[in-house]
């Protein structure tokens, strides 16, 4: 194998995979929501649904019709133009923060393929130089998804939520940040393709060995960022009614969870690609499926603690990411300074 | 028995069981202690493997709690008071009521109607006989009163239908004559017991 000759990127192949990106998590997120609810019914002793079609597959195809056909709902003394494009916000900064996230490894359409063959598609949409930092940042600006939502609405349960929203991604992102940095010192680069291909030479060589710690606090801050339990004060039924989304119905309010999904994807994914060996080849497995597998299991771990666990108060969030999370983090900067100082 | 017994309020002293909740730490180096224990305790963990646990169960040994109920029905209680059935007797095919008049006289939401005439034979028959259900509160009495078991409460309990009149006249209670072989006789609300033979005394004369 010529592996060191470089293909040449065409817009051709980017085009393909980015439509591939956004049709594989699109797919996913839809068919995330029927995952979702098939295993919290098994953790629970029911059997989620099941009469619409086959196993309930057919329960997706009912949910959009429902979905689509429900009406299009604005209040009265809303800010109808930001709250109209508040949900396309959340769900434009998910999408958009998977350019930069390789999704499965790098091919070459074959020659006989007509009009598409030879055409190499890279492993990432834009392998640019800042990639984490522009995952990041994109991720970040989806915030301002539910804080203009829930602010733009004119109601106190969508104010709370967005109260909520501000303060609970903000303080996060430092903590996801600095669990990441660690990471991006061994490394030296942004780039998540760098990474895999640190992490090759079999799963001793997996980022979580080294970093065990950044691991852990990047999956909570993961949790949290994704606004999934025992994190998901943003919109707990219990205590706010919906939070950010009281007020949203339809189509506006799928959209915020098609951005949830598609951010819980890319944190799956950047997880597995900064700690867990990305899409290299696992001795007879080939890369594609080893992402697919673990993607899947992070997916599955946040459906599994969701079952499991008892989501936390507001204050505790806070004492969690400011007490805890954030001087454990800086002080394994620290140490991992240290560490490649000395053995630089 | 005296009165102090009953004025003393707290009744559930004797038996509360205090619960054993640790003191909240003063001290700062306490509190971190506390809050280093229970990050590392390995309870959060054992909460993952319980769900995962009942996951296995739930799929591959199929212990759900779930009834399919369209589909599904758990077995009522035959004294259940449901949809009210009027009973046939087996040799004749006739319907049991004699038309006494007991039930709409003990009914106390009012809701028997009951017209009898004689027939031709000098017999008495039941002309018309209707409940009510939009006031039936299925308290049972009716059942409980009739002296010949023709109206008995039976397990209809899915009662949503597009008439008021649904259920509620004397053919749609009767046991059809083409099912008097499958009538069963009625174990339940306001049946004699099955050992009702043996609880009966003879009246002494001196009564």
């Amino acid at each position: 194998m010529e592996t060191t000759m470089i293909h040449e990127v065409t817009w051709v192949g980017v085009a393909i995979k980015a439509l591939i990106a956004m049709l594989i998590v699109s797919a996913v997120a839809g068919f995330g929501t029927y995952i979702e609810r098939k295993v919290l019914a098994w953790m629970q002793r029911r059997p989620g649904p099941s009469h619409v079609g086959p196993f309930g597959l057919l329960q997706l195809a009912a949910d959009g019709i429902k979905l689509f056909t429900k009406e299009d709902f604005i209040p009265q003394y809303s800010n109808r133009l930001i709250f109209s494009i508040a949900p396309v916000i959340t769900a434009a900064t998910a999408f958009i923060a998977l350019a930069a996230v390789p999704i499965f490894p790098d091919f070459t359409f074959p020659e006989w393929i007509p009009l598409l063959g030879g055409v190499f598609v890279p492993s990432i949409a834009a392998d640019i130089d800042v990639g984490l930092l522009f995952i990041l940042g994109a991720m970040a600006a989806g915030l301002y998804g539910p804080l203009l939502a829930g602010m733009s609405q004119q109601n106190k349960w969508g104010i709370i939520g967005a109260a909520r929203t501000a303060v609970q991604f903000l303080s996060y992102e430092v903590v996801t940040g600095l669990s990441m940095l660690a990471p991006i010192m061994l490394v030296g680069s942004l780039s998540l393709v760098d990474f895999n291909n640190y992490q090759t030479g079999g799963i001793a060589s997996w980022m979580i060995w080294q970093q065990p710690l950044a691991f852990v606090l990047f999956l909570i801050a993961g949790f949290a960022e994704t606004n999934r339990t025992p994190f998901d004060l943003l919109e707990h039924e219990a205590e706010i009614i919906s939070g950010f989304v009281t007020e949203y119905s339809g189509l506006r309010w799928g959209l915020f969870f098609v951005g949830e999904y598609a951010n819980m994807i890319t944190i799956a994914v950047l997880a597995s690609v900064i700690f867990m060996g990305g899409y290299s080849d696992f001795m007879l497995i080939p890369g594609w499926l080893m992402m697919g597998l673990k993607v899947t299991f992070f997916f599955f771990l946040m459906l599994w603690v969701r079952a499991s666990w008892p989501h936390v108060r507001p204050d505790q969030l806070m004492w969690l990411s400011w007490k805890v999370l954030m001087p454990l983090a800086l002080l394994n900067v620290v140490i991992t300074g240290i560490v490649v100082m000395v053995t630089a | 028995m005296s009165l102090e017994q009953f004025k003393n309020r707290n009744i559930g002293e004797q038996n509360y069981k205090m619960l054993d909740i640790e003191h909240r730490p003063e001290k700062s180096w306490d509190r971190f202690k506390q809050a280093f224990g229970r990050s590392i305790k390995i309870e959060l963990f054992i909460g993952l493997a319980v769900t995962f646990g009942i996951m296995i169960r739930t799929l591959f040994r199929g212990e759900t709690h779930t009834i399919r109920y369209p589909f599904e029905k758990i077995p009522i209680s035959r004294r259940y008071r449901a949809i009210h059935e009027m009973k046939r007797l087996l040799e004749s095919g006739n319907y049991r009521c004699i038309g006494c008049g007991l039930c709409e006289k003990i009914c106390i939401s009012k809701c028997i109607a009951m017209d009898t005439r004689y027939d031709e034979n000098q017999r008495k028959e039941v002309s018309e006989y209707t409940i009510n259900f939009g006031r039936c509160i299925f308290c049972g009495y009716c059942a409980e009163v009739c002296p010949e078991l023709a109206i008995v409460h039976g397990d209809r309990y899915e009662t949503a239908s597009e008439q008021r009149a649904s259920f509620a006249l004397f053919e749609d209670m009767l046991t059809p004559i083409d099912k008097l072989k499958s009538q069963k006789e009625y174990p339940g609300f306001g049946a004699v017991s099955p050992n009702a033979d043996d609880n009966i005394k003879k009246t002494p004369l001196a009564y």
